[in-house]
């Protein structure tokens, strides 16, 4: 599977060197949007996968808003290589559908990523695709026991190497990744959701106010 | 040097009394295994030297000290047995009352010297030792699954805890090669806190439509490099369990995230409890466990 690559600078999915970015060629049947280059829609390429941040396919994709009372969904389709903030990025890509994605397009895109050599996960446009929005209320409580004196730092991030075989903690995980990262995605999360799990931990909120003194 | 010689484990014949029992037999310690039932000490009994019997065999231990370990080993159903050891260990069901009525038991029986440990997930330490008159010698000793292979302990005192008896169950933790952590008496420690409302995120997850379980799975292995997916593991741990969990958190830290999802009570209800039912967010065929 041939792809063209769009760019409007440096992408959190494939960093500058990135073999993914040289093995690109012109005019190929799926287009990859990166670093949020200006979409064109085309009905004539079997795919085009915009990559996404915190934010939803929906914002990208159609007119006015892009979404169409859950009938929305054509052959574009959102990606995002997970990515533990200023960490390296991991092998996954959250691949983002809408209801009524193409499955050429689906298909299409999960052989070009696995071709690559990437796992991929199918979701849905939801808000923190799969990952974030799964492990980032973790690391708020984490954050937020650390506060509260439930454990230090250390005896937190042991427990869940030692006791769940995790390869890192959830503090050194998130200080690691950035806390301002953190503020970032907990705060597109909260915003959607409105549950507290969501809101950004104390910890992350001063480093965002440092970060923008 | 641990002041602890000999250390009696209740519940010795269950999933992690009979995992600690090995503990602390192969660390050298005297272990008195006591439970409620004789045949079902016996039953592990057997399971403990085929244990150290592959243990043997795959060159960790020589056979000289498996016969040691053994010999330190010992089974009863008499409580009277423990009335001698400077520590013992609980680990019988997951049940308040159960856990006080035996600590009272116990508090007529031990000498002064004993210290009483917990192995609860859910339950606060504090209140296992309101049961009884030695509240300054109660702990928190909570080991992992499976106890005889995770190093993992965490280490809880309640409010009415010395400082000797938490030193003194720290040091002992440390001679049985494994590592304790230091956390405050607070609903499932360090390691449940996080882990069970994250698996309950897991199945809002699959309840909202956001992806399928396998997907979700795979993301969490591969984008994280956990060993095993929050689903994967629920099913491992069981449906019905889950629900218990929840069950015990949610009405002390009013946390939504804590609660069992509407989704994991209709599972339960359609029968799906995990792999020891053959289904539950993955199917494992015919491998159902019902009836026998
Ligand atoms: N299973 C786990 O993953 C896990 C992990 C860590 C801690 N724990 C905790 O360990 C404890 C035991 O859990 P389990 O999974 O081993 O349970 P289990 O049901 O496998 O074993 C409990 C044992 O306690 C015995 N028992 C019950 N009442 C007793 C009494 N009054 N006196 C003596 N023995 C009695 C039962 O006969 C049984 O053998 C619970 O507090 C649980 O929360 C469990």
């Amino acid at each position: 599977m041939t792809y063209t690559i769009v760019s409007n600078g440096d992408s959190g999915s494939f960093p500058t060197g990135d073999a993914f970015l040289s093995d690109a060629s012109q005019d190929a049947e799926v287009v990859i949007y990166l670093a949020g280059a200006p979409l064109h829609a085309d009905d004539g390429k079997t795919a085009i996968l915009v990559e996404l941040g915190t934010e939803c396919l929906g914002v990208h994709t159609g007119e006015g808003g892009g979404e169409n009372a859950g009938e929305e969904g054509s052959n574009i389709l959102g990606f995002n290589r997970y990515r533990n903030g200023s960490d390296a990025p991991s092998n996954l890509i959250e691949l983002v559908r809408q209801p009524r994605s193409s499955q050429t397009a689906i298909d299409a895109a999960k052989v070009l990523f696995e071709t690559a050599g990437f796992e991929v996960a199918l979701c849905s446009d939801q808000t923190g695709r799969i990952i974030d929005r799964l492990v980032r209320p973790k690391y708020n409580a984490a954050l937020r026991f650390l506060d509260e004196g439930l454990a230090s730092a250390k005896d937190m991030d042991l427990t869940c190497r030692m006791g769940l075989g995790y390869p890192d903690g959830p503090i050194e995980r998130v200080c690691r990744g950035g806390l301002g990262h953190h503020y970032d995605v907990t705060q597109a999360l909260f915003e959607t959701n409105g549950t507290p799990g969501y809101a950004p931990a104390r910890r992350a909120v001063v480093a965002k106010q440092r970060k923008t003194r | 040097m641990s002041k602890i010689k000999k250390v009696g484990v209740c519940g010795a014949a269950g999933t992690m009394g009979a995992g600690i029992a090995i503990v602390a037999a192969r660390a050298g310690f005297e272990t008195v295994a006591y439970d409620l039932s004789a045949d079902a000490l016996e039953k592990a009994a057997t399971q403990t030297a085929g244990f150290f019997d592959k243990s043997v065999a795959r060159g960790k231990m020589s056979e000289v000290d498996r016969d040691a370990v053994l010999g330190r080993l010992t089974s009863t159903t008499d409580l009277e047995d423990l009335g001698d050891c400077d520590l013992v260990i609980e680990a019988v069901f997951e049940d308040l009352a159960t856990k006080q009525g035996l600590l009272k038991q116990l508090d007529g029986i031990c000498g002064e010297r004993t210290i009483f440990a917990s192995n609860t997930s859910t339950l606060s330490i504090t209140e296992i030792a309101s049961g009884c008159e030695r509240q300054d010698r109660v702990v928190g000793l909570h080991f992992c699954l499976p106890a005889q292979l995770m190093k993992l302990i965490e280490v809880s005192p309640g409010i009415n805890t010395s400082k000797e008896t938490f030193h003194t169950a720290w040091v002992w933790t440390e001679a049985t090669g494994q590592i304790p952590v230091e956390t405050q008496d607070k609903p499932g420690f360090i390691l449940n806190a996080l882990l069970v409302p994250f698996n309950n995120d897991a199945i809002r997850a699959v309840e909202a439509g956001v992806a399928e379980p396998g997907d979700i799975d795979k993301a969490i292995k591969s984008g994280l490099g956990y060993k095993m997916g929050p689903l994967e593991l629920i099913d491992l741990i069981g449906l019905d369990t889950q629900i218990r969990l929840g069950e015990a958190f949610y009405p002390i830290t009013l946390d939504p995230r804590a609660a069992a999802p509407a989704l994991l009570r209709r599972m339960v209800a359609a029968g799906d409890l995990g792999r020891k039912s053959g289904r539950g967010f993955f199917d494992y065929g015919n491998k159902a466990m019902f009836g026998g």
